[in-house]
């Protein structure tokens, strides 16, 4: 199988609350023959203060980061981080779409911008490569999850241009393709309170909570996501979560890679499942349905 | 050799306090052709006018140049004096040496020698002028309706009580559209089917009206009074003389699950079925699809069963061909489907639903027999939202514009949801409440105070099935954005009112304009909302526009006035100011090369081919030929023709060419 | 004394807007030069573009086109057709070496009296700068018409 060569953009949360995302995106990287080339000399995205504080440096710091990397001859970028990698896809789009901010951002950076790499989410990436997955199976995932997108992965829409807003389908796909069942659920890209993890994380339980009701309801043994905010909001603030609930919940939240992972037969350690607040433990016991709080 | 009168007007002191009409006189009687001259005060005036028909006559005159007011004001005056004078109408034209000189520029030398330079002009131009005669345009006297429903009836028995035949064409087994659909209508609550089914039967005694329904129109050649229609009426497989809508056919027909249209999908009909019990004509119809026997060669229940052997299973379809003066379209509308809205589920959820399922829960002679019974389970719900403007006013993710009717809809199904249900509760969510009509405002103020409706101003984001019952997410924002979570038993969306699905395909095919949300486009949004810009085709109803049902037959009756003001006159006249193509002796035959730029040129769909032929009749040459019932004479093909082979008559290149000559 | 230079100017005008909005001048007495001559014809889509070139020739030496603002033709699209054929011919002038600034196109509608005034004013003062027209009359001294 040819290597496949894609851009690989870290960001900051890969290299530290997510390690174990990073961890098991590089076991089934290597596992699917894709090489990761991490951009050389990559700096900060700008993240959600960059947008907030300043609209040109929101755009000119992920388009360094593109620049940088169609230097180093890459066509596309991945950045697993969802954030990142909507930050990334908005200063692309705005290049795309505005010359006045093209013009601006140009002059701050001081070099003319052509044609930036295609920017993609790790799920994009996976499913550039599904036919690549089911051959290596070795042991089914046979366990019936809830796929959770989050705010970032699909919208906006034209700045994605990947899958269904309101209801989207291709985590689930992947799911599938290694023997999972996912379930029919509406809560998919619902809101589970972001960043107010830091300053009102109360707001983070509640959010969260209905969110994990909901999964445990239609009998989900785990969630399954694919960017770091919304593996810690469930995971690790699982405690104001269960707080918010009469009936308290201890499924697990894995990374995407780490249930493709698994199935291709990759040994724990290497996917980071230890590294989870919440045990990764199958199945876990469904418990009767809460009510209402 | 010309012989031009000059009439130079004073207007009273409006010109002559301006420009020196002594001088311009004498200048005039100095232009080549001109054999003479006068000033007069008020040349619009009755002496005015007498003194220019007896110069006229005296002189013997062959042109007229009438130097004063704007031709837009006076030229219809001044062309029926020259008439009565004895010469054509339009051999006569007017110099505006008042709008354009002496109300623009100030007294002196140049204003009065711009005067004269505009006579010049005019009188340059009146000498190659041509007696043009006045284009008579033979009318078919007869009216095609198409589509059947109420602005189509209202237009067919308006046109017919007017005594022209109508020929109404009706794509569905029955007419009657969407309004029979309807349970009650706003803003009185009567029954739809109550005060329509009187007008259907109307329709079909009617002995001016000609009814085909299962009916399609395939082409429709000609132009305006003289357009052929060709029909395509599909085989019922039913002789409809034999039937006596005895409905035996209906109770043995063994396929019996066919979601019923009529129905909106909340029952089932078998597959030879009438549409609804009130249907006209009362005959059944096979639905092909779907028939055991033309699916397999089996069953014939039918024919077997059918007490006057009515069951024809080999009958065709017939084309006729017929003679029509006028069209009205009146082909309606189509609600947005449920399955467009992502937030609301994608079309699974068996509890959402839009207002014209409702109209058939809520109907009396609907499915549940008038009872609220929603559709999954069939239990009486108990909390319903209404959720208004679902795909209206939504630049991103539906269509911009207002549907217009589903406010007071919406306040009526609340209203009629309260009514059967006692104990229930009706929450709308919307943005806007427009109620603009004629007791409408009045209508949603007793929805309100009355039926205790509840409104909360804001949208929904989600609606999802939890437990058997609906979460519906909104806002309230006039509690300032707090967020509003219900637990409804049933949701029903006011889906935006959208055109036909095939509406694009017959607009093109009969060249009638359409917007980009393909509605059919009127010849002016202002002052004419009857008429499209293909002269002979009228508009009715929600083709053009979403609109509701008291504005529709106001419509509807404005389209008929027009095809009855067509059909009044033994022929239609025309201003014969058209654009002609020149025909030559042989072998020439024309300076046109059928290039057809011209063609494509003209927004009236006015430039026919001709194919010149000789004796044997080979084709000798395709040229163009101007329909002289169509064009409007704006003569942009005139200057897109390479060879000048195609002229306007009244403003023709000899003309504008002899003006300039002038400069 | 030499009389000062006082351009002749010849104006293509639509019966349905521009003549109308020219009517309107009229009606409401806003003054405006006298240079102007206008023609009068049922649309600009009727504007042949050698008109223009005879205007030139005859010794015009400005020309204002006018007509009924995009969407608004009474006869729905010769506007369309005027402003595609000046789009060509203005390239055509300029490669003849015919100064563009001569020429002025321009929409005017029905109600727009005001702005009759001020195009045939602001046109008759910019070929006034620019001096009277003579290429063309010196080609026909030589015979060339």
């Amino acid at each position: 199988m040819t290597d496949l060569k894609v851009g690989y953009y870290p960001g900051c949360s890969l290299q530290g609350s997510s390690r174990d995302f990073a961890e098991s995106l590089h076991a089934v990287a290597k596992a699917l023959s894709i090489e990761l080339v991490e951009i050389p000399e990559w700096n900060c995205c700008g993240a959600s203060s960059g947008h907030m504080l300043d609209h040109l440096l929101s755009v000119a710091l992920p388009v360094n980061v593109l620049l940088k990397a169609r230097k180093a001859g890459l066509p596309q970028v991945m950045a697993p981080c969802a954030s990142c990698y909507n930050r990334l896809a908005t200063a692309s789009h705005e290049i795309a779409t505005s010359p006045a901010t093209k013009a601006q951002v140009e002059s701050v950076l001081q070099t003319s911008i052509d044609k930036l790499p295609r920017v993609l989410n790790v799920i994009e990436l996976l499913a550039q490569v599904s036919d690549r997955i089911a051959p290596k199976v070795t042991k089914k995932f046979e366990q019936t999850v809830a796929c959770y997108y989050g705010c970032l992965l699909v919208r906006p829409a034209k700045v994605t241009g990947f899958d269904r807003t309101e209801d989207p389908v291709e985590m689930d796909k992947l799911v599938a393709a290694v023997g999972g069942k996912t379930i029919d659920w509406s809560f998919k890209t619902e809101c589970c309170g972001a960043s107010f993890s830091i300053s009102r994380s109360s707001v983070v339980g509640r959010l969260g909570a209905k969110i994990m009701q909901d999964a445990v309801k239609r009998q989900a043994e785990a969630v399954v996501v694919a960017c770091p905010m919304c593996h810690s909001n469930l995971d690790l603030r699982r405690g104001e979560i269960n707080q918010q609930l009469e009936h308290k919940t201890d499924i697990p939240v894995l990374f995407i890679t780490q249930v493709i992972g698994l199935a291709l037969g990759l040994p724990k350690k290497q996917l980071g499942l230890g590294r989870h607040f919440v045990p990764v433990k199958f199945p876990a016991k469904p418990l009767a349905p809460p009510t209402v709080p | 050799m010309s012989r031009i009168g000059v009439f130079i007007c004073h207007c009273g002191e409006n010109i002559a306090g301006t420009v020196d009409v002594a001088a311009v006189t004498q200048a005039a009687l100095d232009m080549t052709g001109v054999v003479h001259a006068v000033d007069y005060k008020y040349m619009c005036s009755d002496p005015g006018q007498t003194m220019l028909k007896d110069a006229i006559v005296e002189k013997k005159l062959d042109g007229v140049v009438v130097a004063a007011c704007s031709p837009r004001m006076h030229e219809p005056t001044f062309r029926r004096t020259a008439e009565e004078g004895g010469i054509n109408p339009y051999q006569c034209e007017m110099a505006n040496i008042r709008e354009h000189c002496s109300w623009v520029h100030e007294k002196g030398t140049p204003t009065t020698a711009k005067a004269i330079d505009l006579v010049r002009f005019q009188v340059e131009k009146v000498k190659r002028n041509h007696p043009l005669v006045p284009i008579r345009v033979p009318v078919t006297k007869k009216a095609l309706v198409l589509g059947g429903g109420i602005a189509g009836i209202q237009a067919a028995l308006d046109i017919a009580n007017t005594g022209s035949p109508v020929l109404l064409v009706e794509k569905s087994p029955s007419i009657g559209g969407h309004m029979s659909q309807l349970s009650e209508t706003f803003p009185t609550l009567d029954c739809s089917q109550c005060i329509l089914t009187p007008r259907m039967v109307e329709v079909a005694r009617h002995p001016n009206i000609t009814l085909y329904t299962y009916s399609e129109l395939e082409k429709l050649d000609g132009f305006i009074g003289n357009f052929k229609a060709t029909i395509r009426r599909k085989a019922r497989k039913i002789d409809e003389k034999l039937c006596n809508g005895c409905g035996v056919c209906q109770q043995k027909c063994p396929v019996k699950k066919i979601p019923d249209e009529f129905n909106e999908g909340l029952s089932n009909r078998p597959a030879i079925f009438v549409p609804f019990p009130q249907a006209v004509p009362n005959k059944p119809v096979i639905d092909l699809a779907n028939c055991t026997y033309f699916k397999n060669g089996k069953c014939k229940a039918c024919e077997k069963l059918c007490p006057t052997k009515a069951i024809r299973l080999d009958q065709e379809d017939q084309i006729e061909v017929h003679d029509i003066g006028a069209v009205v379209l009146a082909t309606g509308f189509k609600t947005m489907p449920v399955s467009n809205f992502s937030e609301y589920g994608y079309g699974k959820y068996k509890d959402v639903i839009d207002g014209m399922k409702f109209e058939r829960l809520a109907s009396a002679s609907g499915p549940t027999g008038g009872a609220m019974k929603r559709p999954s389970d069939g239990k009486t719900p108990q909390h319903v939202v209404f959720i208004a403007c679902a795909g209206s006013r939504d630049r991103l993710k539906g269509v911009p514009y207002c549907s217009k009717i589903c406010c007071m809809y919406t306040a009526k199904h609340a209203m009629l949801y309260q009514h059967k249900v006692h104990g229930g509760q009706a929450t709308v969510f919307y943005m806007d409440v427009r109620a603009a009509g004629k007791n409408y405002d009045e209508f949603v103020r007793r929805a309100v105070e009355e039926d205790g409706v509840k409104y909360v101003r804001g949208r929904v984001s989600r609606v999802y099935e939890d437990d058997g019952q609906l979460v519906v997410k909104g806002v309230d924002t006039l509690l300032g954005a707090e967020p509003v979570e219900i637990r409804a038993d049933m949701v029903v969306l006011a889906t935006a009112v959208q055109a036909q699905n095939d509406a694009e395909e017959l607009a093109q095919r009969l060249h009638v304009s359409y917007d980009p949300y393909k509605f059919f486009a009127e010849a002016h949004p202002k002052l004419r909302p009857v008429e499209t810009n293909t002269a002979g085709i009228f508009l009715a109803g929600t083709c053009q526009a979403p609109r509701d049902i008291p504005e529709t037959v106001a419509q509807a009756s404005g389209a008929a006035v027009k095809v009855a003001g067509l059909f009044s006159q033994p022929e239609l006249t025309r201003e014969p100011i058209i654009a002609v193509v020149d025909r030559q002796p042989p072998p020439v035959f024309s300076h046109c090369v059928g290039c057809f730029l011209c063609k494509s040129a003209c927004p009236y769909q006015a430039i026919e081919e001709e194919s010149i032929k000789n004796r044997n009749g080979d084709v000798l040459k395709v040229v163009a030929k101007v329909n002289p019932g169509l064009c409007q004479g704006c003569g942009t093909c005139v200057s897109t023709c390479r060879t000048k082979a195609i002229d306007l008559q009244g403003f023709s290149n000899e003309q504008v060419f002899a003006e300039l000559m002038c400069i | 004394m030499v009389d000062p230079f006082e351009p002749k100017m010849t104006a293509f005008v639509c019966n349905w807007c521009t003549y109308a909005g020219a009517d309107l001048t009229g009606t409401s007495r806003i003054k405006y030069q006298s240079n102007v001559r206008v023609i009068r014809l049922p649309c600009t889509g009727r504007i042949d573009f050698m008109m223009v070139l005879k205007a030139f020739s005859r010794g015009s030496d400005g020309v204002i086109i006018s007509g009924c603002h995009p969407n608004d033709c009474h006869y729905t699209s010769g506007n369309y057709h005027a402003r595609r054929r000046w789009m060509v011919f203005r390239d055509l002038l300029d490669f003849v070496g015919i100064d563009l600034r001569r020429v002025t196109f321009s929409w005017v509608s029905a109600a727009e009296g005001a702005k009759w005034a001020e195009l045939v004013n602001e046109a008759t003062n910019n070929v006034r700068a620019l001096g009277p027209y003579k290429e063309i009359q010196q080609l026909a001294a030589v015979g060339i018409d």
